[in-house]
């Protein structure tokens, strides 16, 4: 469902990013992406995303190619995509649920769709109690809660998860892993961008890639055969 | 009301005092095309009016043959820019003269002979009265020995077409200059929407709004700051107009496709500037 072919990426201040790298995330699977901060894993993730593009290779996501696909498929695309950072990017002028229901208002849902499916996604990350409440009156842990439920809008196929539990204590990285890993049960893959080792080694069935000064060092779906 | 206007108009909200400043700036630029179209109008319609009573006078010499001066009004009602030709005696001039001259009455009572010279008066067709028709005819009977001189007022003719020149070059210039001005302004108050809503479209891109969906709201923004700036520029000329109509000169209002035209013409141009200012703009969010 995610192919990368060769990809490199290079600024033309900070020089390379990404190294020849070459995977494939399965639909329904679960990775870890390790790395040191400054590694490439959020590069990795943007160009999942279509926020860029490579300066060689090739990323296919759910049959649409960074070489060929348009403006107007990158919208379609992302709505497949759910993408969730360390620093939630929530709105901080609307309610936990507001925020929810932007993502579908947005997209051009109806008012009762968005209605109902706001409030099912709430009850589905556990906060339905707190759908008026404004980001600044919610925990770090509920924060995030609120963005994956808003990154869930649109049914994706995929979940970027950048760091999602950076910011975290640990009996609220628990909370969000178990939440996420619930949503990978459902049938979402999940590439999860940590660079919390213990977290890693916590879960140790799950395949996990490393990446060390933009290259592959690690895949341990690799490793096994 | 849907996201996009809604959008829309809390942006009025969020900046008032630009969003006034961009629409006094289209009003500005209207109001110059307005008062300059209103000048034009005005011109043009004196000018067909006066092409209307445009004619050409052809004075006699003293001693014209009355058989001569017949032959040459059947050849002259033969051309086809010419519709009719009166001969007016010496004693017709006069009586018309002290007819339209009443406060001269003292003067013509006290000519000893009869100072004016017979003429013959050529009406033109309608449908043919440029200025170098009349002073085509002009030249033609011009040709008759016994027509001294010929008057038809291409001076005054020729100035108040070069009104009209003026007229619209003056509007042109002036109107593009300051259309240009609150285009720039309208693409600054664009360029301030975007940046205090950045948060908002960052996240519109990341959940997979169209780049369409995204520039809606800017542009309906620049659209009523222009329809608002077409309204004001409106407000502004008729009340030039009545002032003007009032004090100086007796004028005519615009036609209705004129004014509406113009307030169409600042929803076109609030739109065009917004939509540059987007796609410049929404990259660096």
């Amino acid at each position: 469902m995610i192919n990368l072919q060769h990809v490199f990426k290079e600024y033309p201040r900070t020089g390379p990013v990404l190294q020849d790298v070459s995977f494939e995330l399965l639909k329904g699977e679960f990775c870890f992406l390790t790395g040191h901060s400054g590694a490439g894993k959020s590069t990795l993730m943007k160009l999942i995303h279509m926020g860029d593009t490579p300066t060689r290779g090739e990323v296919r996501v759910s049959g649409y190619n960074s070489a060929r696909i348009k403006p107007r498929e990158i919208s379609m695309l992302r709505r497949k995509i759910g993408y969730v950072f360390q620093d939630f990017k929530l709105l901080q002028n609307r309610t936990a649920a507001q925020n929810i229901a932007f993502a579908l208002e947005v997209t051009g849902a109806r008012p009762a769709v968005t209605r109902t499916k706001t409030g099912r996604l709430l009850a589905q990350v556990g906060l339905a109690s707190k759908a008026e409440a404004l980001p600044s009156e919610l925990s770090g842990g509920e924060q995030q809660r609120i963005a994956i439920a808003r990154s869930l809008a649109h049914d994706p196929l995929v979940l970027l998860a950048d760091e999602p539990t950076g910011n975290l204590d640990e009996r609220a990285t628990t909370g969000i892993f178990d939440l996420i890993r619930t949503i990978n049960a459902s049938g979402t893959a999940v590439l999860f961008a940590t660079h919390d080792l213990e977290l890693v080694r916590r879960n140790p069935g799950i395949r996990v890639i490393e990446l060390d000064h933009g290259s592959i060092v690690y895949d341990s779906a690799e490793a096994r055969t | 009301m849907s996201y996009s206007l809604r959008e829309a108009l809390n942006a009025f909200r969020r900046a008032p005092l630009l969003a006034a400043l961009s629409a006094t700036m289209i009003a500005l630029s209207l109001f110059v095309v307005g008062l300059f179209g209103l000048a034009a109008y005005n011109i043009k319609l004196v000018i067909s009016r006066m092409e209307e009573r445009v004619e050409v006078v052809a004075y006699l010499r003293d001693g014209a043959e009355r058989a001569d001066v017949n032959n040459a009004i059947r050849e002259m009602k033969k051309w086809s820019e010419v519709r009719d030709v009166i001969y007016v005696s010496r004693e017709q001039a006069l009586a018309k003269a002290r007819e339209e001259m009443k406060e001269f009455d003292d003067i013509f009572s006290g000519l000893e002979s009869n100072p004016l010279p017979a003429s013959l008066e050529v009406v033109l067709n309608p449908n043919l009265k440029g200025a170098d028709v009349v002073r085509n005819v002009a030249n033609r009977a011009k040709l008759f020995p016994f027509v001294e001189e010929v008057g038809f007022g291409n001076d005054w003719l020729d100035k108040v077409f070069l009104l009209r020149r003026v007229a619209a070059v003056a509007t042109l210039v002036l109107g593009s200059a300051f259309a240009v001005v609150a285009a720039l302004i309208i693409g600054a108050a664009i360029r301030l929407a975007i940046f205090s809503r950045r948060d908002e479209i960052s996240i519109m891109q990341l959940v997979g709004a169209t780049d369409a969906f995204i520039r809606r709201p800017f542009l309906i923004e620049g659209m009523i700051t222009g329809l608002a700036g077409g309204v004001i520029a409106l407000i502004g000329t008729y009340t030039a107009y009545n002032l003007l109509g009032t004090s100086l000169f007796a004028l005519e209002w615009l036609p209705r496709l004129w004014t509406i035209g113009g307030v169409v013409a600042g929803g076109i141009l609030g739109t065009a500037a917004s939509s540059i200012a987007v796609r410049r703009h929404l990259g660096e969010v």
